[in-house]
């Protein structure tokens, strides 16, 4: 099963090759992974999906609790969260599916960010799954390049007071 | 007023207590060398290999319990030790080591005698660091010997550029360390101490399984005071011999692929499995579906990426080993329900039975009279030295040979490169713990293959005046890897004869120790003693049964009970 897990670390040099480092040393994939500075600019928040059984998830998350620079780990799985991703994708766009093309795009509310007399190239967000279905309808069409920058999540507030 | 970066970590070395390093000079730490020329509290030992500046860190860290430190320079000089520094990672030693770096203008230039030895030694070390900022040096330092020491211990490698030492700074005042992301847990949580207590009150067949956290955690009295307490049998790992006395009448050796037959069979059929401090390596579990079965299991670790690995545990405590063992102790001098007398009375028919075990495959080996048995030579040794030796060794049979027949009954005698496996640990080692320890006795149990990887520090040993004993079980052979494929490859003997190797004898005199060789069972006890009663280093050569090799053996994937015996 997909996870993504939420890791707030200590914002040095060679940080990021302590997590990937750990995740190619012991054999645990990354589907996506996206890092950025935090408010606070010595804390950096690192999102990262991953696959696989319960077992390989909690040893993910006890080997990077275990690096001296992770402030927190968070699966994301395990709580009520936003997940969010955003695309670029260059779609084929002829005169006989400009139209197609811009209809599709609405219905998934992307817009597009730049245009040629034979393509589109559009911006998208959403989770995983919308991401997803964009790309299978957009594939027959003709879908020239493709941009992920992996997903981010945000725990939801708490709804009562 | 301002110091150098150089005399600044001199400062630092003595506030952390260390009196004796283990390293080898280079362009890029001639400015600290300079410093330590002029250190009088502090012995620094010239090895001639940097492998062996760990290997010696290491023992040593092992017999005082704290922090061993390497000093190395760049390049060539880091990459020598990374061997030393993952046997430590994975036997989680303390230890700090410094490497030169090119100056920090160079870096990533490609500089002579330049390495990235933070990208290279960042999975094995616990942490590492490049200082580029003179004035962080001495906080780095600080929390670097603060990681090493706590938690679960392990080497912390601190790389210097040369400028950096020879920056001028100020030396800031020492402070207690307080770091935001490190915290290791050492006591444990009351309920599941509470659970495990319970849990051993209903077992009819417990054992307690003790590895390497109950040395490195100073835990082997709590550990005895509760298998004698609750009459529970021990069996420890290779790590944790010494951590419960080997010749007590709870005591089942060691466990695993060269473990005692009743320990593995006690493993298998128990009904509650006590871990203190061990990790369930495949070495010890072997087939991992077939190990303890029965049993419920409890383990004690202060790592939390231990627990539920390898092995689903149903008891989960993440503590210090002493902490908790200790908490478990008083529980039961606290608890109405337990009564010692009838917990004994309860155990009788499991421990009945292990000694019915025992008496069926005790651990031997087939005696002769013409021809010396490894055995025996480690059993001689032990006898003649009342058991009180530090024992190193290097790796493969003699390795087992020594965990086999060398009964520990104290803690930090035995050092082994247990998890990585690294032959040519024991003879450096040996000049470390003698470091640490100049009164007592130091033997290397080694092989004549193994020995040769590091041979060179004969010359370290003679110019520290280290008595050390190095008894090589000589069979002219890689013996561990002969012995699997004259079990698993047809004795298809693929590149493990040594068919030239050297007179260690000469060898011994060529550095000016003495070298005594046995060839005869005659022979063996008149060559230890007259080691034993020089002050010179020794190498002893025992001359041994060529194809002997280490029973029981659990071959690689099958279940612990599947033992080839002697």
């Amino acid at each position: 099963m997909k996870h993504t897990i939420s890791v707030l670390l200590q914002n040095k040099p060679g940080v990021l090759s302590r997590v990937t480092g750990l995740f190619s040393g012991r054999g645990f994939n990354i589907e996506s992974l996206a890092v950025n500075r935090t408010l606070d600019p010595e804390v950096s928040c690192l999102t990262l999906v991953t696959a696989g059984p319960e077992s390989i998830i909690e040893q993910i998350t006890k080997q990077l609790h275990k690096l001296i620079d992770v402030i927190k780990v968070t699966d994301m799985s395990e709580i009520e969260c936003v997940e969010r991703e955003m695309v670029l994708i260059r779609v084929k766009a002829v005169d006989a599916t400009r139209a197609e093309v811009l209809r599709v795009i609405d219905i998934f509310r992307g817009k597009v960010v730049d245009v040629s007399p034979k393509s589109y190239a559009i911006e998208l967000t959403g989770n995983d799954e919308k991401i997803q279905a964009v790309i299978d309808i957009l594939k027959p069409i003709g879908i020239q390049e493709i941009v992920r920058t992996g997903t981010i999540a945000m725990a939801r507030a708490k709804k009562t007071a | 007023m301002k110091i150098t970066g150089a005399q600044a970590i001199m400062k630092c070395l003595k506030e952390q207590n260390v009196r004796v390093i283990f390293g080898f000079p280079g362009g890029a730490v001639i400015d600290l060398y300079d410093e330590i020329m002029r250190n009088e509290e502090l012995t620094h030992v010239l090895v001639r290999h940097e492998q062996a500046a760990v290997h010696a860190a290491d023992a040593y860290a092992r017999v005082i319990g704290d922090v061993g430190v390497a000093l190395v320079t760049s390049g060539p000089g880091a990459t020598n030790t990374v061997t030393g520094i993952a046997s430590a990672y994975l036997d989680s030693i303390p230890m700090v080591v410094f490497t030169g770096q090119v100056p920090t203008a160079l870096i990533g230039n490609d500089a002579f005698q330049e390495v990235d030895i933070v990208g290279i030694t960042r999975p094995c070390t616990k942490h590492n660091y490049l200082v580029k900022d003179p004035n962080e040096l001495v906080a780095t330092i600080r929390e670097a010997f603060h990681i090493a020491r706590t938690g679960r211990p392990g080497p912390v490698l601190i790389d210097l550029p040369k400028d950096v030492v020879a920056a001028k700074i100020t030396f800031p005042e020492e402070k207690p360390i307080k770091m935001r992301t490190y915290r290791p847990t050492y006591e444990p949580h009351p309920g599941q101490i509470e659970k495990a207590c319970q849990a051993m009150l209903a077992a009819k067949k417990p054992v307690l399984y003790v590895g390497g956290g109950v040395i490195a955690a100073n835990a082997n009295e709590e550990v005895t005071e509760l298998a004698r307490k609750l009459s529970i049998p021990v069996t420890m790992t290779l790590m944790g011999l010494g951590g419960f006395p080997g010749t007590d009448n709870l005591s089942m050796g060691m466990l695993g692929m060269h473990g005692t037959y009743y320990a593995n069979m006690a493993v298998a059929e128990c009904d509650l499995l006590i871990a203190v401090g061990a990790r369930f390596d495949d070495r010890v579990t072997g087939r991992i579906d077939a190990f303890a079965p029965e049993a419920e299991i409890i383990h004690i670790d202060i790592d939390p990426s231990s627990i539920s690995k390898n092995v689903e545990v149903d008891i989960p405590i993440v503590a210090d080993c002493r902490h908790a063992v200790a908490a478990m102790n008083s529980w039961f001098n606290r608890s109405k329900e337990f009564n010692a007398d009838k917990t004994a009375k309860k155990h009788e028919p499991w421990l009945e039975k292990i000694r019915g075990w025992k008496s069926k495959h005790p651990l031997g080996y087939v005696e002769e009279t013409d021809v010396i048995k490894p055995q025996f030579v480690v059993q001689k040794l032990h006898e003649l030295t009342g058991g009180d030796a530090i024992i190193t060794t290097e790796v493969g049979q003699n390795q087992m040979w020594a965990a086999q027949f060398y009964h520990f009954n104290k803690p930090r005698a035995f050092m082994t490169s247990g998890g990585l496996g690294v032959m040519g640990y024991g003879f450096p080692a040996a000049i470390g713990a003698q470091m640490a320890a100049p009164d007592r006795v130091v033997i290397d149990i080694a092989g004549d293959g193994s020995i040769q990887m590091n041979i060179q520090e004969l010359a370290t040993a003679r110019q520290y005046h280290c008595p050390v004993k190095i008894a090589i079980l000589n069979n002219n052979y890689l013996g561990m890897v002969r012995q699997w494929q004259e079990l698993f490859y047809d004795k298809r003997y693929s590149s493990t004869t040594l068919d030239v190797a050297p007179d260690f004898v000469a060898l011994a005199q060529a550095y000016g120790a003495v070298g005594l060789r046995a060839t005869k069972p005659s022979e063996v006890e008149p060559v230890i003693r007259e080691a034993l009663a020089t002050d010179n280093l020794v190498i002893m050569d025992f001359v041994i049964s060529r194809e002997e090799g280490v029973y029981p053996m659990v071959p690689a994937g099958k279940a612990t009970t599947e033992m080839l015996l002697v």
